[in-house]
């Protein structure tokens, strides 16, 4: 089993939202991704980053958003970071349900739970760290990838 | 590549083709200030031609809604034409399908305005 890891420490900009959706979109297609996992990865990096920026660090030019990719030989595990209060996980509305599907926001985190295989978020008072993992084509645990 | 739109009319229709990425910043952006601009005109039948918007994000997912919304409570009505794939699949799954009217053949589109 092969292991790559990277890690960048980025600024809290709207460059840094387009920035970690490249990056991820350019190592999701190195891992293996077909074109279309390739956009749904770097979509849910795309708004996990939009979180962290906005949400998180709210644009604080003293805030860094770190983003980590690592490849194991089974998973693809991104893990995005900010330096904001952190998230609350009890405030975060459906989008679907009906009297919310004409708001104008918050669809990011359904977004990225629907186009990850698994989503971990840790918010904590010092701020948020988001792991995204998606299983790696071809790979022994990757019966979700095999099934759609 | 960000977003790009330009308007024409056809029999009292506002259609606007945009092209590119609807996403966080200059994309909604974009967007926004073309279906005001519109609206500042009274012009209120707007037919969104997205067959060109090769990428969307959940701030233009709201930006559509937002125009929606805005267009509808001027009295007006917003359509949209010429889903991509992948536009097609993510009004889908936030359940925006059956809430934007949505057409694929422009001259169908242009009369069903009320």
């Amino acid at each position: 089993m092969t292991e790559d890891r990277v890690s960048y420490t980025l600024d809290s900009t709207l460059e840094t939202v387009d920035n970690a959706e490249q990056t991820a979109s350019r190592i999701a297609a190195e891992a293996g991704f077909d074109d279309d996992e390739v956009m749904r990865i770097g979509m849910a990096v795309r708004e996990a980053a939009v979180n962290a920026v906005l949400h998180g660090n709210a644009y604080d030019p003293g805030k860094k958003v770190t983003l980590d990719f690592e490849k194991t030989g089974d998973d693809l595990v991104i893990t995005i970071r900010d330096q904001g209060k952190g998230l609350d996980l009890n405030n975060i509305p459906d989008p679907l349900a009906p009297e919310n599907l004409l708001k104008t926001s918050g669809r990011g985190i359904f977004l990225i739970r629907s186009f990850m295989d698994d989503v971990q978020i840790h918010p904590s008072h010092t701020g948020t760290e988001i792991k995204l993992i998606k299983h790696v084509p071809g790979s022994t645990e990757g019966g979700k990838e095999a099934s759609q | 590549m960000s977003m790009k739109a330009s308007t024409r009319q056809i029999d009292g229709i506002s259609i606007v083709d945009c092209s590119g990425r609807i996403t966080l910043g200059e994309g909604s952006i974009t967007l926004r200030d073309t279906v005001r601009d519109l609206l500042s005109k009274n012009q209120k039948k707007i037919l969104l031609n997205l067959g060109e918007v090769n990428y969307i994000d959940s701030s233009g997912i709201g930006e559509l809604v937002s125009a929606f919304t805005t267009v509808r409570n001027q009295g007006g009505e917003l359509k949209l034409l010429n889903l991509t794939k992948k536009v097609h699949d993510l009004l889908q799954i936030t359940k925006l399908y059956t809430v934007f009217d949505v057409k694929d053949d422009e001259a169908v589109a242009v009369k069903s305005f009320s």
